[in-house]
């Protein structure tokens, strides 16, 4: 067990000399007792990046056990998304313990503040409050901690991505034009920091009329792979999203659409089992 | 205080949500106005997803001069529209802003106090999602600003929207309303009109907060098509949704 636990150091030792620039950035600790994170991220904002996050935390919890990390601390969705309203309570050793609903751990500043409350951080109290939301709450143990990233390249990206190791990305995004285009940006932003982009969501590619049934492509109907050709977001299409009010009507009451709608299960459980590939389950954390 | 020159006023469009059409109603609010013979002023103050400037046309390097930099600006109309965006001074479009909050906050300052507007008569402001840097340093320097917030119907758009507005409540913004974008499809097939989104969620968010209602946006996909490409100014009359906006604009326009 010691040799194990001294190759498993040295290993991570080596990977957190090589994530560090010379300017002192702050060291990549994992987080204790979580063995991956994977970050859905987007760059755009209201492309359906909790609705993704929600969603595949509980398509995956059939496999493993799962977190879900709500990074945006200034328009916290998982809350609602997740029907979870309790405020956390505390242990002994002060780390917040996570409500579990859906078979999933969640955790998001919409539980720690008044729902109307806004909050009016500058970066630098952002970047505490997404380090207390990272190891100041008890996830482990946890196979895989999903966060939910707010949109955006700035303060929360940098601290998270900073601060601990993480397995990979998967980018959402719509195919409007303006959407793939920070979606490139958030692509060519995490490859500047060395994470893998395991896959991309296109969220919103049709819309089924519910009275004619025809179905409109409101953004274009060119296959995303070949928007994204060639730019920093060229990477697997792990599923297609059409526009469905249903989904959306079930985001509002709390109820994740992989419950329900086969459909949906389907094409969740698609995407769960191709990022199963890419998470660790065996090592000890 | 900014200084700059806004004959009418400055509108700061807010929403704390992502994606719910701020960029899309700075564009088109700017169009519509400067289509009737005014001069609109469009800052674009997410500087992580600079949208504006694809959405109005508008490419290009920001010159400068002994006053400070120039907004690129084009006519629309009878009217003009100048814009200033971080899209102009970056040279790979592709390439991401990476920027904390400090490099933030010194960006917007410099686009409201060291642009040569000229004599404006509105001075649109885009933003990004959040209550952060960005708007902080806006309402830091524009006191009592104009505000318009705009929200789609859903409930996780409005609870986002809500806190925007108790954020405009602390900073004694004067909020002139609330719009309801992505609010209904008329099929073009069918011309039934489907709810995606649902309807409704901003106009009960502004009963609720005793806000004004603007009016309600509904989802336009030739509009979205005219945005992506950045031909709004080319064809601005053949969408539907303009004709909401237009109804808007005369709400926020001062008589």
């Amino acid at each position: 067990m010691s040799m194990h636990c001294g190759y498993l150091f040295k290993r991570s030792f080596r990977r957190l000399l090589s994530s560090q620039n010379n300017k002192g950035l702050p060291r990549k600790f994992p987080l204790a007792g979580v063995k991956n994170v994977i970050l859905v991220a987007s760059g755009k904002g209201g492309v359906g990046k909790s609705t993704v996050a929600t969603n595949l935390a509980i398509a995956l919890s059939k496999w493993c056990s799962v977190g879900l990390l709500d990074a945006d601390v200034f328009g916290p969705s998982i809350p609602l998304m997740m029907n979870v309203r309790e405020v956390p309570e505390i242990n002994h050793q002060k780390l917040i313990l996570p409500p579990i609903n859906y078979n999933v751990k969640c955790m998001s500043m919409g539980l720690l503040v008044d729902p109307s409350s806004p909050v009016v951080w500058r970066g630098l109290m952002v970047m505490q409050a997404i380090r207390k939301l990272l190891r100041g709450v008890l996830w482990g143990p946890l196979d895989l901690l999903i966060v939910d990233m707010p949109p955006g390249t700035g303060d929360t990206q940098l601290s998270i991505t900073q601060e601990i190791p993480v397995t990979g990305v998967v980018l959402v995004t719509t195919p409007q034009a303006v959407a793939l285009a920070d979606c490139i940006k958030g692509a060519e932003m995490f490859g500047k920091v060395s994470l893998p982009i395991l896959g991309l969501i296109e969220n919103m590619s049709f819309f089924s009329c519910p009275f004619c049934s025809v179905k409109h492509h409101l953004y274009g109907s060119t296959p995303l792979s070949e928007l994204v050709a060639g730019t920093a977001a060229d990477v697997p299409v792990l599923a297609q999203l059409p526009m469905e009010p249903s989904v959306v009507r079930d985001c509002d009451k709390g109820s994740p659409s992989v419950i329900d709608n086969p459909h949906i299960g389907l094409v969740f459980d698609s995407v769960a089992e191709r990022l199963l590939l890419h998470l660790d389950l065996e090592s000890e954390t | 205080s900014s200084g700059i020159n806004a004959e009418y006023g400055i509108i700061t469009v807010l929403s704390g949500k992502g994606g719910v059409g701020k960029s899309t109603t700075v564009a088109v609010l700017a169009g519509t106005l400067a289509s009737s013979g005014l001069s609109v002023g469009v800052l674009d103050a997410d500087l992580c997803g600079p949208s504006l400037s694809r959405m109005i046309g508008l490419k290009g390097s920001i010159h400068s001069c002994e006053q400070g930099w120039l907004p690129l600006s084009a006519s629309v109309g009878k009217g003009r529209i100048s814009a200033v965006s971080l899209s102009f001074l970056v040279e790979n479009q592709d390439e991401a802003v990476i920027w904390r909050g400090p490099k933030k906050t010194a960006m917007i300052k410099q686009f409201l106090s060291d642009v040569c507007w000229g004599a404006l008569d509105y001075l649109l402001i885009d933003t990004p999602p959040g209550t952060s840097d960005e708007h902080m340093t806006i309402m830091e320097a524009i006191p009592n600003c104009s505000v318009v917030l705009v929200t789609s119907p859903q409930a996780v758009a409005a609870a986002d929207v809500l806190r925007q507005v108790t954020f405009c409540k602390k900073t004694n913004a004067n909020v002139l309303g609330i719009i309801e974008t992505m609010s209904g499809f008329v099929c073009p097939n069918c011309s039934d009109c489907g709810l995606l989104f649902g309807k409704g969620g901003g106009k009960r968010l502004a009963e609720y907060c005793n806000i004004e209602f603007l009016g309600y946006v509904p989802i336009d996909p030739n509009l979205s098509r005219l945005l992506d490409r950045g031909e709004l100014f080319k064809n601005f009359q053949s969408s539907a949704s303009i004709q909401s906006y237009t109804e808007i604009t005369k709400k926020l326009i001062k008589p």
